[in-house]
């Protein structure tokens, strides 16, 4: 079975009508290092568990939004519009 | 003559642990066994344990679509499976057991000018290797293939495709007991329902796993797992560049022959082939998101079934069998991750997406020789880990993305 996302906005949907973003990483520092770069860009936790994760709703209102989605079971537990200031701010 | 009906063991059960191996591989996979086999045949190495948290085969390696082939676009990429599928051609007589390699040819479609300006470019890097592969037109794809449809009605109408002769199938199944037989006879152990719960380090070396059934300590460790590998290697500390998707595929009902190539059509996101069986084997693309849970969904079965009939409106009638789902570990450029890692004694097999299982005799071997030696091969180098903090991608995205 795929699953039902809840859209901040237009409630559940099905997730084909939705474009996966993976999970949500915060970007470095201006002077970080370019070890930290790169930790940054291409390494990801992978969680088998409950991951922050982005969202676009791309057949429907078009808003990004940020989902917590257990990956052992694909049980969104919720779906929230972040602050701007808030998922992915520098450190 | 009564002898034929004797129940035969494909390997030794297993009771209890070893303290100590001189090496401990992670994953009874086809890459498992493999770099198993091979450190027994090309090193001598034999005092090693394989840990299977389930049955021998029972991931990515009893789950994939069996196509074997060389024709990628890296020169990194395409040498190197290369040797793959020279290995794998002589390896059923190797294991004294039938692959049921049979080498059909492989047809990658293109529908726009674009795909086909990249198939030019891979039939190039192919032929300056060596590699039987080059682009080919409606009139010679209608030889090859006279089931297609190559007509204007498809959504995509077929302009061209890059046609590699050696690409094949072979029986997977096959692959995985072989492997497994050849290892267990030349003396590794096979400990299936072994799952690997911890890993102890000490000064940037691996000192030993603990498992479900012990703790147990080695000189070399290997990783082989697949979808779980951000997880194993996070239990050594090892951070990995890999996301976790499904991959899914399902089989139809047999029907006499029909197709002997490999048809693949990226454009469509689905490949298809008739096993030896009759069934007709059809795959797709990854789902988008990141999961570990491995349950299929409707509308994988949905948009595959449709595009296949673009292709080969004659399987209209065609009746879906079974469906399955394997968990993937996608790398960012689409090439594998493969070597020595930040710790001393710890490799890894990895960051394989879809197209592990074409590689594992090359895995076993070189992989072996890197025990056997303490030195990476320089067909592996790079495919190293250390390539993402380098930045020295090896993209092959245009041919392993749906490639197959």
């Amino acid at each position: 079975m795929s699953f039902l996302l809840s859209c901040p906005h237009c409630g559940p949907r099905p997730v084909d009508e939705f474009r996966f973003q993976g999970e949500v990483t915060r970007r470095p520092g201006p002077d970080a290092s370019l070890r930290e770069l790169t930790d940054y860009v291409y390494f990801r936790d992978n969680v088998a568990g409950v991951q922050r994760e982005w969202w676009y709703h791309r057949t429907g209102c078009k808003v990004w939004f940020v989902a917590e989605r257990d990956t052992r079971t694909n049980e969104v537990l919720r779906t929230e519009i972040p602050s701007p200031a808030g998922a992915a701010a520098p450190r | 003559m009564k002898d034929i009906f004797r129940v035969r063991r494909m390997w030794r059960p297993r009771s209890e642990l070893k303290k100590r191996y001189d090496v401990v591989i992670v994953g009874g996979g086809s890459h498992g066994l493999a770099t198993a086999y091979y450190l027994a045949k090309n090193h001598g190495i034999t005092n090693v344990a394989v840990l299977e948290q389930s049955y021998i085969g029972s991931g990515a390696a009893g789950r994939n679509t069996t196509i074997i082939r060389s024709n990628y676009r890296t020169p990194e990429g395409a040498e190197f499976y290369k040797r793959s599928v020279e290995l794998y051609e002589r390896l059923s007589g190797e294991l004294d057991f039938n692959l049921m390699f049979s080498q059909h040819g492989h047809l990658t479609l293109a529908h726009t000018d674009s795909s086909l300006r990249v198939m030019q470019e891979r039939a190039e890097v192919n032929q300056i290797l060596d590699i039987d592969s080059r682009v080919v037109y409606p009139e010679e794809i209608a030889r090859l293939c006279p089931q297609l449809d190559l007509s204007d009605t498809p959504t995509w109408p077929i302009m061209g495709a890059l046609y590699h002769a050696p690409g094949g199938i072979i029986r997977h199944d096959a692959v995985v007991w072989g492997l497994a037989r050849g290892a267990d006879r030349a003396g590794a152990e096979l400990h299936q329902n072994t799952t690997v719960t911890g890993i102890e380090t000490d000064g940037g070396r691996v000192t030993a796993v603990q498992t479900n059934r012990g703790r147990v300590e080695a000189d070399v460790f290997i990783s082989a797992t697949a979808g779980w590998s951000t997880l194993v290697c996070g239990m050594a500390g090892v951070r990995l560049p890999i996301t976790t998707h499904i991959l899914q595929a399902f089989v139809t009902e047999p029907v006499k022959p029909f197709l002997d190539v490999i048809i693949v059509s990226a454009q469509m996101h689905v490949y298809v082939s008739q096993t030896d069986r009759g069934e007709f084997l059809i795959g797709a693309e990854i789902e988008p998101y990141t999961t570990y849970k491995s349950t299929g969904t409707f509308s994988f079965l949905e948009y595959s079934a449709r595009h296949v009939l673009e292709l080969f409106p004659q399987l209209e009638r065609l009746k879906v069998l079974r469906a399955w789902t394997g968990l993937c570990d996608l790398s960012p450029d689409y090439s594998p991750i493969l070597g020595a890692t930040e710790l001393e004694n710890f490799h890894l097999s990895a960051g394989w997406g879809t197209y592990g299982f074409k590689a594992a005799p090359i895995v076993g071997t070189t992989l072996a020789e890197l025990v056997a030696s303490g030195k990476t091969p320089t067909l592996i180098a790079p495919f190293a880990l250390e390539r993402f903090h380098s930045d020295t991608l090896v993209s092959e995205l245009a041919a392993a993305a749906v490639s197959h």
